[in-house]
């Protein structure tokens, strides 16, 4: 009788819903990010130590807590060292009552969540609803609301495939950044349904404008919008999601994607709802800022059971919560002059010496910390030797790095592992330093970034990887310097600096550990207070959360209009590069995939297709030779005839018919004037061809 | 035995992933799942009690590290282990053969538990001398007021367990086991029953026409004053919420369903009401053997006061809180520091800590705390199972359920 008990009251702590369903998880054990090198050249960032912790230990923690009962674990990047650490983890130990299970599922050729959902949806193995978290999530929250939710709304509307956790956050009114090192997102959320309307992440902060579809406010009659909601990256997802994925085998990222692609796709009309959760703790591990930023939370102990004393997580040992937060392990050689402030975490068997100054920082284990040492507000991983008179401020110091003496670090440094740093040696702020050179290229086995993967395809540098330069999407893989001049770290050490560009040095104390500098706090709050002056109804354009009805709303119109033109301009520049690609001899069918991708990254219609390649069309065709106006329209006809069947992949409808003679209308009054004695003749040979059916 | 370990080890998980609530289910569940280790133990002929105590200690050392601001789960070993002794004890007594038996101060020596000599006459000898009554479980809970009447000199050492037996028990066919998960059993049914042998002393405390106040929300504290409430006694009730968790709003929800009137204050606003109070009832999360409490944050304050104003200070606990532990020890006196999302709205405050613009160190800091302590000089009275207590007693209870030799519990280690 006794064991059974025991048994049955382990498994009855969630209600009977369980029993149906066992519920599932996708956890993403890859980022697709590049944002945490050099350090995830040598190690997954789920396995980075997080309050040394393996950040993955406190996602798989936090699914067990609500009650999920098989996870998935998708390994892409080092996926070996993944399932090493799995397999000797508290999560796959068999004897348990409790029903959780890990598997992993491992790809090498996965770029991004899209692929990885796709491997996944090809396994087969998701039966039901399920939950997609990346693996450096870190929260405490209930979800079993949120599961309800869904569950009751699914039955009501099955096209309601996706609900996104989001949390109230105030951006810093100044960096337009939130606390966590991204910038603020702005969402349209429909005030009783809650369903998502609107999702941009990367709106235009200089000129603090944001664009609303017209139809937007035409067919929701009530829309609130939202600056002040991060998203927590934890999505319960249909089985739908994954089908979704396959079917549109662009889709790369969840956000930049799918998120939008469905908002705006309403053939299909899927929907995605909201659900806000207050009082718990959520985040996710994005950029070294956020690293920080958590770090600092769990020491705080927002995420409770989470925290380092509590033995929720596989930690191995006891720390013991002294006060004012200090976080201790039992064998710490501390000297007794040595001075640990507020807020730190000392690992086990730790060694610190005389006279040595630790305030707000996380030690790990086996370090070994000399005399005369200030260390502040730094992260310092496993087997670390810092010699005598090191002084270190806000930095990231990885396993078995070596300081020798009088070594300075300053404010947001990066060295990754096994770095050694020769003596009295100053490495600039926000230096990154590793003992493998900088990569000059790309390399198939490393995490990617969406931008460098689609870049890749259009094979061209476009605008928008300049622009995305800005938010740091290009990292030093891009740059065609080497680190083969990079300089040692100093007379006995070992490791290279790596390289960073101009544009990225410019952002990175963005993302940095180290907090943001006075100057920069300064310049933005200067920046804001002109803009405020200059055009005061843009700060309108954006209430912090207010309700917009649709008559009412007039404002920026012509902003509309603007970027609208500039994002078919760059469309079409696009359509023209690739269509010149297919005059050198690319093979068609590749065309109209790179113009669909194109298609779908710009977000145009299918008419714009048409447009825009007959505009390529008539421009090469213009581009040959000619001496009269017979023989420009000779060749005129020729080219139409010889892509004909191209231009037919995008011509539909008799929308797009119209638009191809519209287009045309306009190559004549505007662009190629040439063209104008040859309009009738041409669209003439239009009808003919049967592009046009008159 | 696997299936005992894996149930070790669950219950050991859950305990670290605080997903046992409160002292009463710990206490229960751990008793439950020692009586099942104690019956899958496997026992040599040799050193019956030595093995089944060594058992036990290797799952209390586990469960205790697993969440030790959980005391009654040290307790509820530290009483297992107590039974165990005495069964052994009366068996031995009973039979006097002496071979295969061993003596419990052989505890005491590390190094000699896998192999211990059979038992020495000596030991016999001084098991007898010291033999005055036997104190087991079961004559405590037949009759508690005997125990407490007869004075004998457990407090002071290891050799308290040397006792007689009673007459009744222990017949030569009866194995140890057997007794033990019999004991075990009775164990189980008094934490079940805690509830209700406190309550029925309810009435002798609350009068007619009283004032009670209470902090925060206890099981216990409930019981008692519904049961007072069913013996047709009138009285108020004055609840202090008990923030920041504000189990006093649910504790008043459920007094009113039961017909009492009820008034919630906040918590700082006891010291106002105080004089007009004539008797502060508490529950505890456990009982040190100095009697002072350890309690829900927030009484340390209302004892104080209620220590101005002269009003008797109650505490209400099961006998499963009695803990041997001395507070001294700041390894026995932890704290559970929680989630300050109770205290305030993160999402709210989230700009006083973004350390990116201010500085990298965070200005704010939260505690939330859950625990006080309440020192023995502020507690009037303790109403256990067994009856009412002053503060200063409450050693001498403690000693009629532990053995001295089980304060710490450890597997002695074999160098």
């Amino acid at each position: 009788m006794g064991p059974k008990k025991v048994a049955r009251s382990a498994s009855s702590d969630d209600p009977e819903e369980l029993a149906r369903v066992p519920l599932q998880a996708v956890l993403l054990a890859d980022s697709f990010a590049t944002k945490f090198r050099p350090i995830t050249l040598e190690r997954p960032k789920v396995l980075l130590p997080l309050v040394n912790v393996p950040m993955i230990e406190y996602t798989l923690a936090w699914l067990e807590s609500v009650g999920v009962e098989e996870v998935f674990v998708f390994c892409c990047a080092h996926s070996n060292q993944v399932k090493d650490y799995l397999n000797k983890s508290q999560w796959t130990k068999p004897p348990s009552s409790f029903s959780f299970s890990v598997s992993t599922i491992e790809s090498h050729d996965a770029i991004s969540a899209g692929d990885a959902l796709r491997v996944i949806y090809n396994r087969s193995v998701i039966r039901g609803d399920f939950i997609l978290v990346s693996g450096d999530t870190v929260s405490n929250m209930d979800l079993t609301q949120a599961l309800e939710e869904h569950k009751d709304r699914r039955k009501k509307d099955p096209l309601a495939v996706m609900t996104m956790v989001i949390k109230h956050a105030k951006p810093s009114s100044t960096t337009l950044q939130t606390r966590l090192g991204t910038d603020e997102i702005i969402m349209g959320i429909h005030p009783e349904t809650k369903e998502l309307l609107y999702y941009e992440d990367k709106a235009d902060h200089l000129q603090r404008v944001i664009l609303l579809d017209k139809t937007l406010l035409m067919e929701n009659p009530a829309l609130r919008l939202h600056n002040d909601k991060q998203d927590c990256f934890i999505d319960i997802c249909s089985p739908e999601v994954l089908s979704l994925f396959t079917d549109n085998f662009d889709y790369q990222h969840l956000r930049r994607h799918f998120v939008k692609g469905l908002l705006v796709d309403d053939i299909m009309g899927y929907k995605i709802f909201t659900y806000e959760t207050h009082a718990s703790y959520a985040a996710r591990v994005e950029n070294f800022r956020s690293y920080d930023t958590i770090s600092k939370d769990i020491i705080q102990r927002w995420t409770y059971p989470f925290v380092p004393d509590v033995q929720y997580l596989g930690i191995g040992y006891q720390a013991k919560l002294e006060r004012q937060g200090i976080y201790r392990a039992p064998d710490v050689i501390l000297s007794r002059s040595a001075h640990v402030g507020a807020f730190s975490f000392v690992g086990n068997g730790t060694t610190i010496g005389d006279h040595s100054h630790i305030s707000t920082s996380v030690i790990g284990q086996r370090c070994v910390i000399g005399k005369n040492v200030v260390i502040e507000s730094s992260y310092i991983w496993d087997n670390v030797t810092i010699e005598d008179g090191c002084k270190l401020s806000h930095a990231l110091v990885c396993d078995g790095v070596h300081l020798r003496a009088g070594v300075i670090l300053e404010s947001g440094v990066i060295l990754s592992f096994k770095v050694e740093v020769g003596q009295k040696l100053v490495i600039p702020a926000y230096s990154k330093v590793s003992v493998l050179p900088q990569p000059c290229k790309q390399d198939s086995d490393e995490e990617l970034e969406y931008a460098d993967a689609t870049s890749g395809v259009i094979e061209s540098p476009s605008i928008t990887s300049v622009a995305n330069a800005r938010n740091q999407d290009l990292l030093s893989d891009m740059l065609d310097v080497p680190g083969s001049d990079a300089n040692k770290v100093g007379i006995s050490g070992v490791g290279y600096i790596w390289s960073v560009s101009e544009a990225e040095h410019d952002e990175e104390w963005r993302f940095s550990i180290a907090p943001i500098p006075k100057e920069k706090l300064e310049k933005f709050s200067h920046s804001a207070h002109d803009d405020n002056d200059e055009v005061n109804h843009d700060e309108s354009s954006i209430p912090a959360s207010g309700e917009l009805i649709p008559d009412s709303d007039g404002t920026d119109f012509d902003g509309g209009v603007g970027e609208d033109y500039r994002d078919s301009a760059d469309f079409e520049n696009e359509v023209e590069a690739t269509f010149r690609r297919a005059l050198a001899g690319v093979d068609v069918q590749n065309v109209i995939l790179e113009i669909s991708s194109l298609r779908l990254s710009y977000n145009m219609s299918h008419a714009d297709c048409a447009g825009a390649l007959f505009y390529a069309i008539m421009k090469s065709a213009s581009d040959i030779s000619y001496s009269n106006n017979t023989e420009l329209s000779a060749n005129t006809k020729m080219e139409i005839n010889k892509w004909k069947n191209l231009l037919k992949n995008y011509i539909k409808s008799q929308d797009e018919e119209i638009e191809v003679i519209m287009k045309f209308e306009e190559i004549c009054l505007e662009t190629i004037r040439e063209f104008r004695p040859l309009f009738t003749d041409v669209s003439m040979w239009l009808a003919q061809t049967s592009i046009a059916s008159g | 035995m696997p299936d005992v370990q894996a149930l070790v080890g669950d219950f050991a998980l859950k305990l670290k992933r605080r997903k046992v609530e409160g002292s009463h289910a710990s206490a229960r569940q751990t008793a439950e799942l020692l009586r099942s280790v104690v019956s899958q133990q496997r026992l040599p002929h040799a050193g019956q009690a030595a093995v089944l105590i060594d058992a036990v200690r290797a799952v209390g050392e586990q469960l205790i590290a697993a969440n030790p601001v959980e005391l009654a789960v040290g307790n509820i070993i530290r009483r297992v282990l107590h039974i165990i002794r005495e069964e052994d004890l009366s068996s031995t007594t009973t039979a006097m053969e002496g071979l295969g038996l061993s003596a419990d101060s052989d505890d005491d020596n590390a190094g000699d538990h896998e192999d211990r000599p059979a038992l020495s006459a000596a030991a016999v000898a001084a098991a007898a001398r010291s033999a005055l009554r036997a104190p087991s479980l079961h004559t405590l809970l037949e009759d508690i007021p005997e125990s407490a009447a007869v004075p004998h000199a457990s407090s002071s050492g290891g050799d308290s367990e040397g006792k007689s037996k009673s007459a009744d028990k222990s017949l030569k066919s009866r194995k140890l086991k057997h007794d033990v998960i019999e004991a075990i059993n009775e164990l189980i049914q008094d934490i079940d029953t805690c509830h209700e042998q406190i309550s029925e002393q309810a009435v002798e405390h609350i009068h007619q026409n009283e004032v009670i106040l209470t902090l925060g929300r206890s099981r216990t504290v409930k019981e008692f004053l519904c049961a007072a409430k069913e013996k047709k006694r009138s009285f108020r009730v004055f609840v202090a919420e008990g923030a920041p968790r504000y189990q006093g709003h649910v504790l008043a929800k459920e007094l009113v369903t039961k017909g009492l009137q009820t008034t919630i204050i906040t918590d700082s606003a006891v010291f106002a009401m105080i004089s007009r109070v004539n008797m502060v009832i508490v529950g505890a999360h456990a009982i040190m053997a100095n009697g002072g409490v350890i309690a829900p944050v927030g009484l340390n304050m209302v004892a104080l006061a209620a220590r101005r104003h002269a009003v008797p200070f109650v505490v209400v606990a099961g006998s499963h809180k009695l803990c041997p532990l001395y507070p001294h020890n700041p390894e026995v006196l932890l704290n559970d520091l929680r989630s300050p999302a109770d205290l305030l709205d993160f999402d709210e405050f989230s700009d006083c800590m973004d350390f990116a613009s201010r500085g990298g160190s965070p200005l704010l800091h939260v505690v939330n705390p859950t625990f006080d302590y309440v020192p023995p000089n502020l507690v009037s009275l303790f109403i256990t199972d067994t009856g009412g207590h002053n503060p200063s007693y409450m050693y001498r209870l403690i000693a009629d359920y532990y053995s001295a030799d089980d304060l710490v519990v450890k597997r002695r280690s074999t160098s």
